[in-house]
């Protein structure tokens, strides 16, 4: 068992350090900060000092060198764009907004998901579960940038009941929740529904019957712990979809996230910015799969003897 | 004194009977999304001779004319108008035509590169295998939108580049089905006997890996179809796509985005496009991978 915590965090952090080479490579072919920074009415002797001063002189290789032994001591240089302050500080900043974010999106989904796929797997072809593959089918087609500008002038613009934008009381989270969580909602509906019809169908669940326990004990504890782990096995890639999905979202709804930043880091080519904020986010990423990996290693006993 | 059509069927009459057949065993949902995606073709494909306006150009004295059914509206322009006049319907028909021609690029150049990795890795195995798989992880943990945004970001927004830019988002989906389906099958009797009787790597690929890997590569590339077009509209809508004036679905959803209030239309219209257009291509992708490989489904996530 502790092999393979130890193979699969050092899995993790190989990820990580490939990842900040590509992220590196990548921030250097989005353009020439200098010419962008200093405008057209720039010498170039105002040019070669900027570029001296980055550091965007040095090869290639020292360049990323110098990137990485400066982030593992937390220093990702300042920003080019917003008034130098340091990078990491301003990402640091936005993250609580964007984790709270994802957090009420997927605690919502994950509850939602699960009553919606049970109820659609025991009352089968009714309302429910027509309903539920209805809302399967939508979530997983809707693009999230129309759903949000749709949500947002229904919900706000013609019966005022919610904000159209900002951040602070729990109005605002209701429509970019909502908006980030209906793709994973209609994944986990997907999910349990088909495990829970598998289940329902299979030998324990029959002698669960046979031994007289009552349908509630039978649905919601036996059925449906069995159906969970391919939920489980997904979760890493729910995080994702709400971290990945959270750029598109956070932009629609001015959420002050790293999604937005990330948007507006890349925009404007403000290379520090972009560097920490795509390290982060692709941390966060190679994070939730790694504690899912985990996870899965502590929930189901048959994983713990495969390497 | 056999019945002249029995004995030789005219083959046009076979296929019409066959799509007939075909029609029969599907249920209604399904065949309402196998119309739309029919008329998403036609439209795409003829669309230039289709369109009642240029796509492109407007005119300043019919500037945000509400849909037909609006007060206000009329049949000149079923959809209404954009804020430069110019006509939604006419537009949604060409960008149409931008989405799938995206998908054909894409798919085809994703499956390409994605299939020649998967196979490859598969087949040759050990150290090969290594490197391109680790290749394949990294590309499958790296955030999608993020990606395709850092380099829609650094190519700048043309055709060309955001067919490259999702291509090289997707092609590892593929690369992962090619390896684990030529794992199942390198060892099977008939790749060795060909193998034995001297037949080059790449001729064992292309002659028997290849044709007995396909069915679930097809499957791949149907479930893709959809994530395809709204990545498209997506990174479009985020400005780093189909660059303006084109018409693409996003880039007309980003349009409309500050008229919402005004006039809803210019936001509504493309996005249920995208939206019909996507769910059709999924009931579609979902009931053909169930045919071909049952043992995906739900692999669609």
């Amino acid at each position: 068992m502790l092999k393979i915590i130890v193979t699969r965090v050092g899995e993790a952090l190989v990820a990580l350090l490939l990842m900040s080479l590509v992220i590196f490579l990548l921030s250097r072919l989005t353009g020439d900060p200098v010419a962008l920074l200093l405008g057209d009415g720039a010498t170039e002797a105002d040019k070669a000092k900027l570029t001296q001063d980055l550091g965007l002189d040095q090869p290639l290789p020292i360049q990323y060198l110098t990137f990485l032994g400066d982030a593992l001591t937390g220093d990702f240089g300042t920003s080019v764009t917003a008034g130098s302050q340091p990078a990491l500080q301003l990402v640091l900043a936005r993250l609580p907004a964007s984790l709270s974010l994802a957090a009420v999106a997927l605690v919502f989904t994950v509850t939602i998901g699960i009553l919606f796929g049970v109820l659609a797997a025991i009352r089968r072809n009714s309302a429910v579960d027509i309903a539920a593959r209805l809302i399967a089918l939508v979530g997983q087609s809707v693009p999230s940038f129309w759903l949000g500008i749709v949500l947002m002038y229904i919900f706000a613009v013609q019966l005022g009941w919610l904000p159209t934008s900002g951040y602070g009381q729990w109005q605002h989270y209701v429509l970019p929740a909502a908006t980030l969580g209906l793709f994973t909602l209609a994944a986990i509906t997907r999910l349990v529904r088909s495990s829970m019809l598998e289940a329902l169908g299979s030998e324990y669940i029959k002698l669960a019957r046979i031994k007289g326990l009552s349908e509630a004990v039978v649905i919601w504890k036996h059925a449906l712990a069995n159906s969970l782990i391919p939920v489980i096995t997904f979760m890493g890639t729910f995080f994702a979809v709400m971290i990945t999905g959270a750029v598109i979202v956070e932009t629609v709804f001015s959420w002050p996230g790293i999604g937005r930043l990330a948007y507006e880091s890349i925009l404007s080519r403000d290379f520090p910015v972009v560097q920490t904020v795509v390290l982060v986010i692709t941390s966060l990423f190679i994070l939730a799969n790694l504690a899912v990996d985990l996870l899965y290693v502590l929930v189901d006993p048959r994983m713990r003897s495969r390497g | 004194m056999v019945d002249a059509t029995t004995a030789s069927p005219w083959r046009g009459s076979r296929i019409l009977s066959g799509a007939g057949n075909l029609w029969r065993s599907l249920d209604w949902p399904l065949r309402i999304a196998s119309a739309l995606l029919i008329l998403f073709v036609i439209v795409a494909v003829f669309g230039p001779w289709l369109t009642p306006y240029d796509p492109l150009t407007g005119s300043l004295r019919a500037r945000l004319v509400p849909p037909a059914w609006q007060e206000g509206g009329s049949w000149a322009h079923p959809f209404g108008t954009d804020r430069l006049g110019r006509d939604i319907l006419s537009r949604i028909i060409a960008g149409a035509r931008i989405s799938l021609t995206v998908c054909v690029m894409v798919i085809a150049i994703a499956g390409a590169i994605g299939t020649a990795v998967g196979t490859a890795a598969g087949y040759f195995g050990g150290w090969t295998d290594r490197v391109l798989m680790r290749l394949v992880d990294l590309a499958l943990s790296f955030p999608v939108i993020l990606l395709a945004l850092l380099l829609g970001a650094i190519s700048g927004p043309s055709f060309a580049n955001i067919i490259i830019v999702i291509s090289l988002v997707l092609w590892s989906q593929y690369a992962r089905m090619a390896r684990g389906e030529t794992l199942k099958i390198r060892n099977e009797d008939y790749v060795d006997l060909a193998r034995t009787s001297g037949l080059s790597d790449v001729k064992i690929i292309w002659r028997h890996i290849l044709p007995n890997i396909a069915p679930a590569l097809i499957v791949i590339a149907t479930l893709q179809i959809g994530v395809v077009i709204v990545l498209e509209a997506s990174l479009s809508f985020l400005g780093v796509g189909v660059p303006p004036p084109a018409p693409s679905w996003g880039s007309m959803v980003a349009d409309g985005r500050s008229y919402i209030a005004s006039a809803w239309w210019l936001c509504i219209v493309p996005g249920s496009a995208i939206l019909l257009t996507v769910m059709a291509v999924n009931l579609v992708g979902d009931a053909l991978a169930d045919r071909i490989n049952p043992a995906l489904r739900g692999r669609n996530i």
